[in-house]
């Protein structure tokens, strides 16, 4: 069964990102690394991409004729996705233990940032006989 | 001649070759994950060289010669040690075998793969992929395009299940007779997930996807032949081969599902429903009844009935009570309602629902709801027909059945307050 992991911050939260010192960014991308590593070895990584920051967000309706209409630069309490893992697991618990794992990441002084982790099953296209 | 291109009819043959080929060698080098990998080369150097250049007069011969010789550079490649062990096993250097054709040991090899693959040690996931590489002679791209996953993601899933059977020692030969039951059972448990997984809707963007279901057919079919007295083996081809017959009656145009009743029977595939009521037919009259023999059963009355109004719903109750009290698999006990309300009428169905809100393993199961509806509907409660349709919409993991659900729940909205349909809409 495949579930998304949803990494979700605020503007705020991504400026404060922004300031931590070099070593507490190399320490979080060597986090990053290492856990991507095992979830390609343990054969259940589909997908990981991070997304640009919250200063490229647009928000599009279609205008008039359909034109896009674009909205951006938003309040700073909006939560943001960052980023997302796609996993291919056994069970639910399993993605509960890989988002509890990210959620631990170090953050400055290597304390554990503890981001929440919004974890949504993938919907699947097979079904039962009815 | 044949009018299939060369390629697909290779690529048949290939694949009915590949456990046979693969037993050969690991039979003679005793590593099961190298041989694997040398025996996938072999089958991709053939769909190269034969279409070009024809094929080998002993294809069985040839695979295992160039397998063979992959074997060799990969020992060669390795540690002395290795390579020491390869001369100890294969002294006389690398030899065409001889022109045999199929025998009793490619019987036995191509069973002992079922066997090793489908390990009750390995997770479901990891058993279904290496079925579908050693035994099913696919590739891991293939299998990793079947199943929505990037290739080198599958990879790894295969590379780890090799692993692990590697490091359990396993010897490559047939379990013992009283490992063989618990052992089969785990085989077509895996066969039955790989069929299962192919069940989608046919249409919508995953047209392109290998047919999983085809798949576990032919799987199935050859471990039947291998084991032509096992009763409940004929069961599940059969299960497969009466479920598979419906499938162009399924979805409709928008890849909508159609209830079982409410398919045009004449879609439905007669050729497989006549070769699946044969087979049950004749597991039965054996004697020894096991769970997909009576899944098959079913199968069968259902797939009998030229019309749903024909339905020998008496006899599905019948059948249901034996499997219920055979497998204490909740989702059976959820047939066994609705076939109750089709004999019986929807508050017997209900009666015995209510039964099942205590059953931990149906908490929060959309199924649970899914029939609460039909039956409810069929009782003409229309609002909390409604109401449990959506909940179970809300609980699925499945897009055609959301679809479904919900499509279920707006039709009776918009007629309820001056209908008085039930039963007919009922599943």
């Amino acid at each position: 069964m495949k579930y998304i992991l949803l990494m979700n911050g605020t503007k705020a939260g991504v400026d404060t990102y922004r300031a931590w010192s070099e070593k507490d960014i190399h320490t979080h991308f060597a986090f990053l690394k290492s856990l991507n590593q095992d979830l390609r070895e343990s054969g259940e990584l589909v997908a990981n991409e991070p997304l640009g920051g919250p200063e490229q967000a647009r928000v599009v309706r279609a205008g008039k004729n359909g034109a896009p209409v674009t909205d951006g630069v938003f309040p700073e309490a909006k939560e943001f996705l960052l980023g997302y893992w796609i996993v291919d697991v056994e069970s639910p618990e399993r993605a509960y233990e890989i988002a509890a794992r990210l959620s631990v990441g170090p953050g400055p002084g290597g304390v554990p940032t503890n981001m929440p982790i919004e974890v949504r099953q993938i919907m699947s296209r097979k079904s039962d006989d009815l | 001649m044949t009018e299939q291109p060369s390629d697909i009819r290779f690529e048949h043959l290939l694949r009915e070759l590949a456990p046979q080929v693969l037993g050969a060698i690991i039979r003679r080098f005793h590593d099961f994950a190298a041989a694997e990998d040398a025996v996938q080369e072999a089958l991709l150097a053939a769909t190269l060289q034969w279409p070009r250049e024809g094929q080998p007069h002993n294809p069985r011969g040839w695979l295992i010669h160039v397998a063979s010789r992959r074997m060799m550079d990969y020992l060669r490649s390795e540690e002395a040690r290795q390579r020491r062990e390869a001369e100890a096993a294969f002294p006389s250097g690398c030899q065409a075998p001889e022109a045999g054709i199929e025998n009793e040991t490619d019987q036995e090899d191509t069973l002992t793969l079922f066997f090793m693959c489908c390990h009750p040690s390995l997770t479901p996931s990891s058993a279904i992929a290496l079925t579908l590489r050693a035994v099913g002679g696919l590739t891991t791209a293939e299998i990793a395009h079947a199943f929505l996953i990037p290739e080198a993601t599958m990879a790894q899933r295969i590379s780890r299940a090799k692993a692990s059977i590697k490091a359990s020692g396993m010897p490559f030969r047939l379990p013992t007779s009283q490992e063989q039951a618990e052992r089969l059972r785990a085989v077509l448990h895996v066969l039955y997930l790989i069929f299962n997984e192919g069940y989608t809707s046919s249409t919508g963007p995953h047209l392109q996807r290998l047919e999983l279901s085809r798949e576990a057919i032919r799987l199935t079919r050859s471990v039947q032949a291998l084991l032509p007295e096992d009763v409940e083996v004929a069961g599940l081809l059969a299960l497969m081969l009466l479920t598979d017959a419906r499938r162009a009656a399924r979805t409709g145009p928008g890849g909508e599902l159609i209830p079982l009743t409410k398919q045009d029977r004449t879609l439905w595939d007669r050729a497989e429903i006549t070769e699946g009521i044969a087979l049950i037919t004749a597991a039965l009259a054996k004697g020894s009844i096991g769970a997909y023999q009576l899944q098959a059963a079913i199968a069968a009355v259902h797939d009998e009935a030229a019309r749903a109004e024909d339905i020998d719903w008496p006899q599905i109750l019948a059948l249901y009570e034996l499997l219920k009290r055979m497998s204490g698999n909740p989702m059976v006990a959820l047939n066994h309602a609705i076939a109750a309300a089709m004999v019986h009428g929807p508050s017997k169905g209900l009666e015995l629902l209510r039964a099942l809100d205590s059953d931990a393993r149906l908490a929060g199961h959309h199924r649970l709801d899914a029939v609460r509806a039909h039956l409810l509907e069929m009782a003409g409660d229309y609002q909390a027909a409604i109401k449990h349709y959506r909940i179970a919409a809300s609980r699925t993991t499945s897009t055609p059945e959301r679809n479904y659900l919900i499509t279920q729940a707006a039709r009776l909205s918009e007629s309820a307050p001056s209908s008085n349909r039930g039963v007919d809409q009922a599943l």
